[in-house]
């Protein structure tokens, strides 16, 4: 049976302990939205010491771009982006205290290592499931970077928005486990 | 000569790219409703049955399947009887993908590839045509997501590479795709040709419906041996572990040069979406 966790931003270390690789978690309250373009102009931010636009503290960041929203719907389909292409610019995030990031797809070696260093893990949301995933956003303003258009950050308000846990604090890795038990030998 | 009028291909290629975004095609909810049973790993059953509710409220809702609504791929068949009457055929393309992902609630996910400037309307797009026999004109829209295209490879093999040496490029492609491009996927391989034709014709060979193996009895064979070594990975769906990392090897085999062993390997993801019309 999986194991399912509710949580909700701020978030401290304490609160990520009980998560384990493949545990299931119901996120609600407030998740900020940022991809590749959005990534490099906050880094950029860090870098000068300009101020960013959200406190990043116990926070919780959705990489996600979506589509643009119908007149009558909050959000478009909002589904993970390939978490990779952020690895370059995450370490900086986890030293203002970002706490979880969702995604898709496998992190580079130095992202696991800081996500153990500072206390913070890493879950995926199905990929490509963008109609199902935007019914859990309630609400979406556009709090930065608004010429990025689907790249801008947006604060969302969710509800039950599903995620599983790749990375934990143990530095136990679901992708690497989950390929491990169903793999079999090729014959050559 | 037959006359096409040119609002009719503006009209008939956004239509498409909108239904190609809400309507995922039957073939692959097939493969879903198929693998939701056959499917090892009750996560990755769970994920199979996640797909299809996706599938179900995208087409009801005309929100889209997937959010990275993708690069505008089209391929044109042009009877050479055909004459295009009151517009260019590319310039009618061009409007015809604008107004979709404008109208249609789509998103725009072309940019400049150093500045990143977005080009705000999804153009240009990226057509291919080829004249045929004929008096008819036949129009694919294919939305291609980055994910995937991401984790899609060209090598330019050494002939004595052989069978093994593209088996292994293929899995190995796979496997460091792993998570990224969203598994399940369909792996589209093409041997032989050029650089450039392995390229083209590997995207095409991603529109032969799953389930529905080449008719080649030799290299249907060998695409049943590379979907059993893609699957034995292990990646399974979503990368958690399973069985079905990918739902169909579709591959073409082309001659090439006496030097050379092309082999392109394009992932589709899941989202697999394209649609096509015959005006
Ligand atoms: S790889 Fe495909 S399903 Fe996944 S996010 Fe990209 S377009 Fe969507």
């Amino acid at each position: 049976m999986t194991v399912t966790h509710r949580l909700q931003a701020p978030l401290r270390r304490a609160d990520l302990e009980p998560l384990q690789a493949g545990d299931l978690v119901l996120f609600s309250g407030t998740v900020y939205t940022a991809r590749d373009a959005a990534h490099k102009r906050l880094v950029e931010a860090i870098d000068q010491g300009d101020p960013l636009p959200m406190d990043l503290n116990g926070q919780i960041i959705y990489y996600v771009g979506p589509t643009p929203a119908r007149p009558e719907r909050v959000i478009g389909a909002a589904g993970p982006t390939t978490s990779y292409r952020m690895d370059a610019y995450t370490e900086a995030l986890l030293k203002l205290g970002l706490k979880v990031m969702i995604g898709k797809g496998r992190r580079s070696e130095e992202v696991k290592k800081a996500m153990i260093e500072y206390g913070a893990v890493y879950l995926a949301a199905v990929g490509g499931a963008g109609a199902l995933l935007s019914l859990a956003i309630k609400s979406v303003e556009v709090i930065a970077y608004p010429d990025l258009g689907p790249e801008a950050v947006r604060k969302l308000t969710v509800e039950d928005f599903p995620a599983t846990v790749i990375n934990d604090l143990a530095g136990r890795d679901l992708y690497e486990e989950g390929k491990k038990r169903y793999k079999k030998g090729n014959k050559q | 000569m037959r006359e096409i009028e040119a609002d009719l291909i503006r009209q008939t290629i956004k239509n498409l790219f909108l239904q190609a975004n809400f309507v995922l095609s039957p073939d692959v909810i097939k493969a879903f409703e198929k693998a939701k049973d056959a499917e090892e790993s009750p996560v990755g059953r769970d994920i199979f049955k996640r797909l299809l509710e996706n599938a179900a409220l995208a087409k009801e809702h005309r929100i889209p399947i997937c959010q990275d609504t993708g690069l505008a791929i089209i391929f044109v068949e042009l009877g050479r009887e055909v004459h295009v009457k009151g517009g260019e055929l590319a310039a009618s393309l061009e409007e015809g993908v604008r107004q979709a992902y404008d109208e249609g609630y789509l998103r725009k996910s072309v940019c400049h590839p150093l500045t990143r400037k977005n080009t705000a309307d999804n153009t240009p797009a990226i057509v291919h045509v080829e004249v045929v026999p004929g008096d008819r004109l036949k129009l694919v829209a294919m939305p291609k997501g980055g994910g995937s295209e991401n984790m899609s490879r060209l090598f330019m093999l050494t002939p004595s590479a052989g069978w093994a040496g593209v088996k292994e490029k293929v899995v190995q492609t796979v496997e460091e795709a792993g998570p990224n491009p969203c598994p399940p996927i369909i792996v589209g391989v093409v041997l032989g040709g050029s650089f450039e034709l392995a390229a083209r014709e590997v995207k095409k060979v991603l529109l032969r419906p799953i389930g529905q193996p080449n008719p080649d009895p030799e290299a249907a064979a060998l695409e049943a041996e590379l979907l059993e070594a893609v699957n034995n990975t292990g990646i399974g769906p979503q990368g958690l572990g399973g069985r079905i990392t990918a739902l169909a090897v579709n591959l073409k085999i082309m001659p090439c040069h006496i030097a050379s062993l092309p082999l392109a390997v394009n992932i589709q993801c899941h989202a697999s979406r394209h649609a096509e019309a015959v005006l």
